[in-house]
């Protein structure tokens, strides 16, 4: 089986390719990047005028599956992905049962194998249940096929045991992703703290909540050692604080989501859930640090973290609702939209942002590697239009819930071909 | 879409002014009830309350009972949320019974706004948790200016729990839209510094008696114990800093006045001297309540 895509502009950040050329995969593996590669019997794909890429790779997504299937499924998640321009996701392990063993993260592997268009990676839980307390079996589940440990949703409150799993995490030589939130000082709230939460009468989560976990963390990361990886950093210290760290040579990393660059706490529109998600939408100060955070390289990649919720579940009163938005399919927009077209960086960096940059803080090796078009690396490209005008319509997603602030939004430049291990497994309409 | 009351932040100064306006042609003379206007027959008013309310429901009541519209009074405890049906679901419910506009007083901040959103009738806000409570705040500009003759340049000092008052908000935009100096006092847990920012011409202040000092009205809130999730301080501790007794009153300017939204805590936040005092204008309150919700009503009731 081969395919060959011709004419792209062909980016690759870790290869610093950038030219117009060709792709060739080959059994489901990258074979050459080139100007005129022979054809040679494989299906051809036009991509003149299109951007070529390494597949793209979320760390950070929900697929809600086992136990919430009403709101998506493995299945579900994993095409509205593919019609993000997503190859590879890495799920959280709040489902029910949570993934803190070996039979939820076989399960999860197995579905995936069977269901999903692209590739699906489960990060495992920190400790039991996800209640902070007891390790879970981390060993266990990295054989069965984890790539990371999470609480996300449940941060480590016991500095000791975060410190134990990152010792864990460091010995078996993967990151630990933390989701930073002190719970007694978010305790309750709806919404960040600032005028508008005061205003609007609703508990907020002041940016210490965020800031002191951080700090706790770092510290912790300098202790053990660890791989030690901020989830949806969004506070101007904390991003700060990422950057003294890696200033100090620690093992250090962090994401942003498209969300908290693109909205601050003035672009909620007030008890709308669709705008209530962890943490929440911050002042501008802090969504313009995360920006030059991405800009300066303390924050390493971009993730959606995707959190489907079932319509029912967000048409209550703004306190009764879930946490979380969907952002798989708006996550390339939002960020050529903010990052690109503003100027702030450049294609190739936006594209690093999703390649070779979420793919060096998993550490992907040998027949997994992946976010690069290099020989040998995984068949998964992403083909994009960085500038054409088109609409979000969230009833036509292919996520099972449709609960986001950017339903009805133009944006200019989205996916247009998603290719998995050399087949395309989503095309844009019209493409 | 027919127009409801969801808080006073949106509300143009004028539109205030009108209703106190029309509020003060309903207001009875001395020692008769309220006269019967009759405005409104044929119109059905809904009243819901999620929470209890014995002083608002039934000022409501009577305001709509006193225009000639009918009312029907739905408490949480009857109704099918109890049974574990969704807000809206429930609301829709009545909303297919076709009543002119529903009152409802809910525990989370925004259900009313949530719910105006997806309904066509018109929804009179009567306190949505720790957000806002507008007819209160009409009701206190309604009394303020009965015995002040104005709003504007005067100095008005709330004092208590403002974080968790729905009343002090409503209060704080009404006021603030007429230029009021407006004082926020209490302790530091339950006066957070950003409060300052939420309207114009507010100062914050945590000594009771700075307070108090030149006041034109002193508005007391409730200790919300109910409300109560921020570790503040013990409730002996707060009478002596923050409980309102005549050595304060007598900071404020003469001929001050005293008002407190209800039920009052005797002993916790305000003395009885005070409460029993010629100053204490909680009775005018009260009365007042149904003359600005039968205003309220009429301009919902006949748009």
């Amino acid at each position: 089986m081969k395919l060959l895509i011709q004419n792209g502009r062909v980016i690759c950040p870790e290869t610093g390719h950038d030219a117009v050329a060709d792709v060739l995969i080959e059994d489901g593996r990258i074979a050459g990047v080139g100007p005129g590669l022979p054809a040679g019997g494989a299906g051809v794909i036009d991509a003149a005028g299109l951007i070529v890429a390494p597949g793209f790779i979320d760390i950070h997504v929900h697929l809600r599956e086992p136990g919430f299937e009403y709101a998506e499924t493995i299945e579900s998640g994993a095409r509205a992905a593919a019609a993000g321009g997503f190859t590879t996701i890495c799920c959280m392990p709040n489902t029910n049962p949570v993934n803190d063993s070996t039979t939820v993260t076989s399960f999860i592997v197995e579905t995936a194998r069977r269901k999903a268009p692209i590739s699906v990676f489960p990060i495992g839980a920190i400790t039991k249940g996800s209640q902070g307390e007891e390790l879970a079996s981390i060993a266990s589940m990295v054989a069965a096929g984890a790539v990371a440990i999470s609480d996300d949703g449940r941060p480590v409150m016991n500095a000791r045991v975060i410190r134990r799993a990152m010792e864990t995490a460091r010995a078996l030589d993967i990151p630990l992703i933390e989701h930073c939130e002190d719970l007694n000082l978010s305790a309750g709230g709806d919404m960040h703290e600032s005028v508008d939460s005061i205003r609007l009468g609703l508990r907020g989560i002041p940016s210490a909540s965020e800031d002191v976990m951080v700090a706790r963390d770092i510290i912790l990361a300098e202790l053990t050692g660890a791989r030690y990886h901020v989830a949806h950093i969004s506070t101007k210290n904390a991003v700060a604080m990422v950057a003294f760290a890696k200033q100090r040579g620690l093992h250090v990393t962090s994401e942003a989501t498209p969300h908290h660059i693109a909205l601050d706490t003035g672009a909620m529109k007030p008890y709308d859930s669709n705008y209530k998600m962890k943490p929440p939408l911050r002042c501008t100060h802090d969504v313009n640090a995360c920006i030059d955070g991405i800009v300066s390289g303390a924050i390493d990649c971009l993730a959606t973290d995707h959190a489907p919720h079932a319509g029912d579940d967000k048409m209550q009163e703004f306190e009764k609702c879930p946490f979380g938005i969907t952002g798989l399919e708006t996550a390339l927009g939002i960020s050529l939209e903010v990052l690109v077209h503003t100027g702030k960086i450049s294609l190739p960096r936006l594209i690093a942002l999703y390649t070779s940059q979420p793919a060096r803080i998993m550490g992907w090796k040998n027949a997994e590697a992946r976010g690069a078009l290099k020989p040998g690396y995984v068949g998964d490209v992403t083909i994009f239009h960085p500038e054409y005008p088109w609409v979000y319509d969230v009833k036509k997603s292919e996520s099972k819930s449709s609960n986001t602030p950017f339903n009805g939004r133009t944006f200019h430049g989205g996916p247009i071909m998603t290719i998995v291990n050399g087949l395309v497994v989503w095309r844009a309409p019209g493409f | 879409m027919p127009k409801g009351l969801l808080g006073i932040e949106e509300l143009e100064r004028s539109e205030i002014e009108q209703i106190l306006e029309r509020a003060k042609a309903f207001q009875p003379q001395g020692g008769q009830t309220f006269g019967k206007v009759n405005t409104c027959t044929g119109r059905m008013v809904v009243n819901l309350f999620f929470e209890n309310s014995t002083r608002t429901r039934s000022s409501f009541e009577i305001a709509a009972k006193r225009l000639g519209a009918e009312t029907m009074s739905i408490t949480a405890s009857g109704s099918s949320v109890s049974k574990g049906e969704s807000l809206v679901d429930t609301l829709n419910t009545l909303v297919a019974m076709r009543p002119s506009a529903i009152v409802m007083r809910h525990a989370a901040s925004g259900a009313p706004h949530f719910l105006a959103r997806h309904l066509t009738t018109p929804i009179v806000n009567a306190g949505d948790g720790t957000h806002e409570h507008p007819t209160q705040a009409l009701l206190d500009a309604r009394t303020i200016m009965d015995r002040c003759g104005r709003l504007d340049g005067l100095r008005v000092a709330i004092i208590g729990d403002i974080a968790h008052s729905r009343v002090a908000r409503s209060n704080i935009h009404l006021l603030a839209k007429f230029g009021v100096d407006i004082v926020l006092c209490g302790p530091p847990a339950l006066v957070p510094r950003d409060l300052a920012r939420i309207a114009t011409g507010i100062t914050i202040e945590y000594d009771l008696r700075r307070a108090v000092q030149g006041a034109d009205v002193i508005m007391m809130l409730r200790v919300q114990l109910e409300r109560m999730h921020e570790p503040s301080m013990q409730a002996g501790e707060y009478f002596r800093f923050y409980g309102l007794r005549p050595e304060h009153v007598a900071l404020a300017n003469p001929d001050a006045i005293v008002m407190h939204p209800g039920p009052m805590n005797r002993g916790r936040e305000i003395s009885s001297e005070v409460a029993d005092s010629q100053q204490s204008m909680i009775l005018n309150q009260v009365e007042n309540g149904v003359s600005v919700r039968m205003a309220v009503l009429e301009r919902v009731l006949l748009q």
